[in-house]
């Protein structure tokens, strides 16, 4: 259902209309935060969209000049607040890489576990928000109620069901409790077959893939030249995710690990004989596609908790017990991504010296994603917008830091 | 890093001068060029078929100014601004970081933003991340097409990253400090 209009005199010979500025946002229930959209519309059909961000903006980066790493740990759970596991892990590794620390491999694994826990949690929500964008209720129903059980598990990892300064340079704040792999396990059992209600209520719905197929095309060009990453990235087609091409220090939390890289490749995705099929009006770097790379993430990841599982109830060494609050960090700066739900997830890292960084920076996989928007918004209609914007799934938080 | 310990060598035999300073030792190893020479060294990164560094990261911006004059003599550098591209490459699997030192002020006039030029027409990612350095550390992109403040208000005075930056005491009636 192709919604661009290439020939706009269609429009002009059909009604006349005028020009005329529409303002979506802030508190827009589509825009997943505080986010302002400034559009120029012509009758139904938008010709130019400028996002108007900063709303949440608490200049994280200028806290971080004036506390030690440990104590920045909090601060970067508030920016993607759907996955503060893997926004820890992105800190905490950075400043490892700056110190030089090495994990055991125990300590690895339980980040594993942590972090794609957290990665279904977040892509739950992401789901479940997009079907809201969309005007459907329910999936938001079932995804939380899913995450509402990821959540108790977390709470009884660290206490907190939302921000947890869990993950912290040197390991964790405390190992896994008693008894909590069995809990996990006995989650992924029950939650393994209600993904095929996920599909059914989504993935295959007609009004869905009417909504997203053939909506908002980013082609692999415009994604790798917008700096666009993670599933928005991979639904374009490009064969990329850190967890395998990354940095040392990352990918060898992942060493031996069984796992495939969920982008289409020569019209297939990994396994996708046990999930449904691509539409067939559905285009490579569409809507439908963004939404589906991570409906599929969340399969890999329930593996990929499994495989980490084993490993790390076998595995030797301790948690990884966290380093001192103020440990004097080596001059020098450190750069690091990871892969966290929305992207890569980058921090920057300057020391002169001291025991607090001189400088701090957070790269933010959804602001290079959303600068993509504008881009792509132009000429759909005003019905899409939302479904476009919902489609690269972003975090205000994240955005503005 | 991109192109092994060959990249710097054939790096200044094509620019020469414009290549000011490099460490490869470091952690993540950067190459310094001159502020004249950046965008040229960016389409040739990009473009050159053994380094393919098509995905700009990140830019930042780092402020080295001591403000507590009893350790500016022996803090180590010169007060200075210094701008860190962060570039990886998709199809190679590399990164390269990238650096270039500004003058704190343009001229030495205290309140001037120093100027630097765009990327903005090499990588696409760099019109909103030059954008949040405008607005943050005070640089002008020279070329840029829509330099504007992104994250800050407009009507916002000063650069909340810069070292010397002060909290204002007031912003259209809501108290600051």
């Amino acid at each position: 259902m192709a919604t661009q209009i290439d020939d706009q005199r269609i429009i002009e010979f059909d009604v006349r209309t005028d020009e005329m500025l529409v303002n979506m946002g802030p508190q827009h229930p589509s825009t997943h935060g505080v986010l302002r959209l400034v559009l120029r519309t012509d009758g139904e059909i938008v010709s130019e969209v400028t996002p108007h961000l900063g709303y949440l903006h608490r200049c994280a980066e200028k806290i971080g000049e004036n506390l030690t790493p440990r104590q920045w740990i909090p601060y970067t759970d508030r920016m993607d607040y759907l996955a503060g596991m893997n926004m820890n892990l992105g800190w905490a590794l950075c400043v490892e890489k700056l110190l030089q620390h090495d994990l055991s491999e125990k300590a690895k694994h339980l980040r594993v576990i942590i972090c794609e826990m957290g990665r279904i949690a977040s892509h739950l929500v992401g789901m479940g928000a997009y079907g809201l964008d969309l005007g459907t209720f329910s999936p938001f129903l079932y995804a939380f109620r899913e995450r509402e059980r990821i959540l108790d598990l977390f709470e009884e990892v660290c206490g907190a069901r939302l921000t947890y300064s869990y993950i912290t340079p040197g390991g964790a704040t405390a190992d896994l409790p008693k008894g909590w792999l069995q809990k996990c396990e006995q989650f992924l059992d029950q939650f393994q077959p209600i993904i095929a209600e996920y599909h059914a209520l989504l993935t295959t719905n007609a009004i869905f893939i009417k909504r997203t197929c053939d909506i908002g095309v980013l082609t692999p060009e415009m994604a790798i030249d917008f700096g666009c990453t993670g599933p928005v990235l991979r639904g374009s087609g490009v064969d990329y995710d850190l967890r395998r091409d990354g940095e040392e220090r990352y990918t060898e939390m992942y060493d031996g690990y069984a796992f495939e890289v969920i982008c289409q490749k020569d019209g297939h995705y990994p396994k996708d004989h046990q999930y449904p099929a691509v539409p067939k009006d559905a285009v490579l770097g569409d809507c439908w596609h963004r939404f589906y790379v991570r409906m599929l993430e969340v399969i890999q990841s329930m593996d990929l908790v499994r495989q980490a599982m084993d490993r790390y109830s076998v595995a030797s060494g301790d948690w990884g017990v966290p380093i001192k609050l103020a440990t004097k960090l080596p001059p020098g700066d450190v750069y690091l991504e990871t892969e966290a739900p929305r992207g890569q997830m980058g921090f920057y890292l300057v020391s002169n010296g001291g025991n607090i960084p001189w400088r701090v920076r957070a790269r933010s996989s959804s602001f290079c994603n959303l600068s993509v928007c504008p881009e792509i918004c132009k000429g759909v209609p005003i019905a899409d917008i939302p479904a476009i914007v919902g489609s690269l799934d972003i975090v205000m938080g994240e955005i503005d830091r | 890093m991109a192109g092994g310990d060959g990249l710097l060598s054939k790096l200044k035999s094509k620019f020469g001068d414009q290549i000011v300073g490099a460490n490869l030792e470091a952690i993540d190893p950067w190459i310094e060029i001159s502020p004249d020479a950046l965008v040229e060294v960016s389409r040739f990164v990009r473009d050159d078929a053994a380094l393919k560094l098509e995905m700009l990261n990140c830019i930042t911006a780092v402020d080295w100014l001591e403000v507590d004059p009893k350790k500016a003599a022996k803090a180590g550098f010169e007060p200075h601004l210094e701008m860190v591209y962060h570039l990886s490459s998709i199809s190679k699997r590399h990164t390269l970081v990238l650096k270039v030192k500004l003058p704190r002020w343009k001229d030495g006039v205290e309140g001037e933003a120093p100027e630097c030029p765009s990327v903005s027409s090499v990588w696409s990612t760099a019109d909103w991340h030059e954008r949040e350095t405008y607005d943050l550390s005070g640089v002008i992109f020279t070329g840029h097409p829509n330099l504007r403040r992104i994250l800050c208000p407009e009507d916002w005075v000063g650069y909340p990253l810069r070292k010397d930056y002060q909290m204002p005491l007031e912003y259209h009636g809501i108290r600051g400090r």
